[in-house]
């Protein structure tokens, strides 16, 4: 065990570490500036328990329905060892549908090391013919650790070419789906693609033999029907990169958090609230979407003209504070000289409303 | 995000309560609106669970489906709602009024007054749009009939769903929408889109603060959500177990009576509280007094009202599922005039809106000093009345010299702008030559000049008529559009989703 392995472990307390997966991955990369969430996610922290400990719990429930409803679209999808996955997918992408494919599931057993190793023998053999991995074990390095996901999806080789396959059961009406709901799933497949990539070069193999065309296969409009389409992932590839090679290296955060520090949601809760307040966040509204810990961050943003939301941040003038922004609106303070063009502007917004509101003719 | 908006949120944020962002009401209210509050089922594709719908706070009529992922069922939700929508639609096609077209040669009708939708939030309109999608093209012949007023309800949604997207109709209207563009919370625009939270900024209970109430409606167990999405804790602990017992008691006609009661007891359970939010949400707008011009951006309304009943009467058929190229651009450059003019129109309107376009120099106050109402401009071959005026400002001018402004008291005269002299203490002078809105003649009637000592709005944004482009036919369509329509559009109809991919 490394220094580093044994300082995340004492920050995580009892518990074995939360499993990343792609999403994440992909939330992790939405707010890379967040040296929070970069610790905590990094140690494998129940951030779940951890906000509902502090008294900010997350809701991010999710209705029984629509796990029923997934799990059972994603059955309907995969039924018969794959044959209707594999006609949809080859259709898709243009090629002669094969005759058959081999299907091979990669998940079941709970011991890592086997599974990663199964997964990786089964991908990287030698072989052209048509192929279907379900549930494979990847790896990438993330802030300098190796996170394991567990992708919910299946890997297809079709005429010696790799495509990551997302089954997804929100409909495609028309042609179109939820603009936001789409994006995710780029993101997420994103992230496996480039799993996938780092697994084959690592293998000596080429890693463009991964396509970065995802297939996305999705109820039709209103039916069970399932559709795929393709989405070309690079764009998300290039962020996802970028981002995580930019990601500071946990082991520099880690200096800068303070020796003791816990997240042990085990701890006392005024404890913990101290111990997190002393490793900076970086609240934006976004995160109520994404993280557990959203909630108490917001509570400890209060003020801040950032928790409003960027775009007013930026309207502002970039003044972190709402006091020092009503301040200097009323020419109660005075500027300082970087300033001074910001807080002329909020001069004159002050003194517009002001007028407008009090009815002056305009 | 104008400063002017940020700073109200941050003025909220100290306050504790939302300020005000317009002074006036730049939307229409009718008085006979039809909320709808829907919800829809977790996971599947827009299968509605109930939705609680009436024109009077006391006047509302639940509906349930049972087992949303029965057809049957939702046809027959669709069915009752068909019932409720379209007689109200139809006590609208009582009187129409006559309007002159094509210069007073020729007339035209429309009904004096129109149907107006609200839901309470953008996730509702989506909804209906969808649920529109979903029946108009069913037939009540066929493999699998309907009832007919399923499509017909059908297209009516699809058509409140297209006169959403246009900018200023009051046709179909989100609460959340209309309370944001009037007020100003301390939270952020993603926080806003839940009804109860801005609500509570906007209206807190007495001896509550803004922040207070907005966070104690975020706790789903005191405030539902305002939908479609159902709360997932109420699905897993309430709904999921009182559906399984209403199929449970298949059988038994008891025993199902009282798991129908369970489901319309919960149901209602979630849609009353935000029932009631509608109403006080409608309340607080009809406080504001209207602006001027809402009146004819609703006659608008009417138009389209009218003009879809009469091609509804005419027998004619669904909206398609997607444009042509050339119905395309046609809908995007209405759409587009339809923007423009909803932003001038509101910034004429309403002082606060113009104090936006102050801040960012595209209008300015100031007060006339000097006026030449009788200047008589000789130069060319006729001699044209062309008064000039000087205004003397505060503001910063960042028009140049030869642009023309607008004055929002004459909204019908061109002003353009001659010289521009800084003078002392931060003032500015500037000469503005004035041409129309003073009749024929060589004289400018009374009170068409502006006179000394009178106070000016003057801006670049112009009322000015957007003249309609023109567009080929659909037969027409350039190659560089795919070329005129093909027959059959099921092979243009595979086209990836990477286009919506932000």
């Amino acid at each position: 065990m490394t220094s580093t392995a044994q300082r995340l472990a004492a920050i995580r307390g009892d518990a074995p570490p939360k499993r990343h997966n792609a999403r994440t991955i992909a939330a992790l990369t939405g707010n890379p500036g967040c040296s929070r969430r970069a610790v905590l996610d990094g140690a494998g922290v129940d951030k779940s328990a951890l906000a509902e400990r502090v008294g900010f719990p997350a809701r991010f429930g999710q209705s029984r329905f629509a796990i029923t409803r997934g799990n059972a679209f994603e059955a309907q999808v995969k039924a018969d060892g794959g044959a209707e996955l594999l006609r949809l997918v080859a259709q898709r992408l243009g090629v002669p549908v094969p005759e058959r494919a081999s299907w091979t599931d990669l998940g079941g057993a709970d011991d890592l090391p086997d599974r990663r190793e199964r997964s990786r023998a089964a991908l990287t053999a030698s072989g052209s013919e048509a192929a279907l991995f379900d549930h494979p074990l990847l790896g990438l390095q993330v802030a300098g650790q190796r996170v394991h996901l567990e992708p919910d999806l299946v890997a297809a080789r079709l005429g010696g070419r790799f495509h990551v396959v997302e089954i997804k059961s929100f409909p495609v009406i028309d042609g179109q789906a939820d603009p936001a709901k789409v994006a995710a799933a780029a993101v997420q497949s994103a992230v496996y693609v480039l799993a996938l990539r780092d697994l084959f070069a690592a293998e000596g193999r080429d890693p463009e033999s991964v396509s970065h065309d995802v297939v996305l296969v999705c109820p039709r409009d209103f039916a069970n029907q399932p559709v795929a389409s393709l989405i070309d992932v690079r764009k998300q590839l290039l962020v996802l990169r970028r981002q995580l090679d930019r990601m500071a290296r946990l082991d520099d955060l880690l200096t800068v958090v303070p020796t003791g520090f816990t997240a042990d949601p085990a701890a006392e809760p005024a404890t913990l609230a101290a111990a997190l307040r002393t490793v900076p966040a970086r609240y934006a509204p976004d995160c109520l979407a994404g993280c557990e810990l959203a909630y108490f961050c917001r509570n400890e943003a209060r003020g801040q003209t950032g928790a409003l939301g960027r775009p007013v941040r930026e309207a502002l003038g970039g003044i972190a504070e709402v006091t020092e922004v009503l301040a200097l609106a009323t020419g109660e303070r005075a500027a300082d000289p970087e300033r001074e063009e910001a807080a002329a502007l909020l001069r004159a917004a002050a003194r517009l409303r002001a007028d407008a509101l009090a009815g002056h003719p305009a | 995000m104008s400063t002017l908006r940020a700073l109200a949120r941050a003025q909220a944020v100290a306050a504790g309560v939302a300020q005000p962002v317009a002074t006036v009401r730049h939307l229409h209210l009718a008085t006979r609106p039809l909320v709808l509050v829907p919800l829809a089922m977790a996971g599947e594709a827009h299968a509605p669970l109930a939705a609680l719908v009436g024109t009077a706070p006391d006047d509302a009529r639940l509906l349930i489906v049972p087992q949303p992922r029965n057809r049957d069922q939702r046809f027959r939700f669709v069915t009752e709602l068909a019932g409720i929508v379209l007689p109200w639609l139809d006590g609208f096609r009582g009187v129409s009024e006559a309007v002159a077209v094509d210069r007073g040669r020729d007339v035209r009708y429309r009904y004096v007054d129109a149907p107006q939708l609200w839901v309470p939030n953008p996730a509702g309109i989506t909804f209906l749009r969808l649920l529109g999608r979903s029946t108009r093209f069913r037939r009540p012949d066929g493999d699998y009939p309907v009832h007919p007023a399923v499509p017909l309800l059908g297209r009516w949604l699809t058509f409140f769903a297209e006169r959403a997207e246009q900018p200023g109709s009051s046709a179909l209207l989100a609460m959340t929408d209309a309370l944001t563009l009037h007020w100003a919370t301390g939270q952020s625009a993603v926080e806003d889109l839940h009804l109860p939270a801005l609500l509570g900024w906007i209206d807190p209970p007495a001896g509550w603060t803004g922040v207070a109430a907005a966070a104690r409606a975020e706790d789903p167990g005191v405030c539902p959500p305002a939908g479609p999405a159902t709360d997932p804790e109420f699905d897993n602990a309430a709904l999921a177990p009182a559906m399984a017992a209403w199929a449970a008691a298949d059988d038994d006609p008891a025993a199902r009576d009282e798991a129908y009661a369970e489901l319309v007891r919960l149901l209602r359970g979630q849609l009353a509280p935000t029932w009631e939010l509608m109403w006080r949400g409608l309340g607080l707008l009809g406080a504001l007094p209207p602006g001027a011009r809402v009146a004819g951006r609703w006659a608008g309304d009417r138009d389209a009202f009218t003009g879809y009943a009469e091609h509804l009467d005419a027998d004619g058929g669904p909206q398609p599922r997607r444009d042509g190229a050339v119905a395309a651009a046609v809908r995007l450059h209405r759409l587009e005039r339809a923007a423009t003019t909803y932003a001038v129109q509101r910034a004429y309107d309403d002082p606060l809106v113009m104090a936006e376009h102050r801040l960012t120099g595209e209008a300015f106050v100031g007060d006339v000093t000097l006026a030449d109402p009788a200047r008589v401009d000789d130069s060319g071959k006729r001699p044209v009345l062309r008064p000039r005026i000087q205004v003397v400002t505060t503001e910063p001018v960042r028009v140049p010299v030869g642009a023309t402004l607008w004055s929002t008291a004459r909204p019908g005269q061109k002003a353009k702008v001659v010289f521009v002299t800084p003078a002392a203490d931060g003032r500015t002078e500037v000469v503005l030559e004035l041409s129309g809105g003073m009749g024929r003649g060589l004289t400018a009637p009374p009170g068409s000049v502006p006179q000394v000592g009178e106070r000016l709005c003057l801006t670049t944004l112009s009322e000015a008529f957007l003249p309609a482009g023109t567009f080929p036919t659909a037969e027409e369509t350039p190659w560089t559009h795919g070329g005129p329509p093909v027959a059959d559009v099921s092979t243009r109809s595979s086209a990836g989703l990477s286009s919506v991919v932000g």
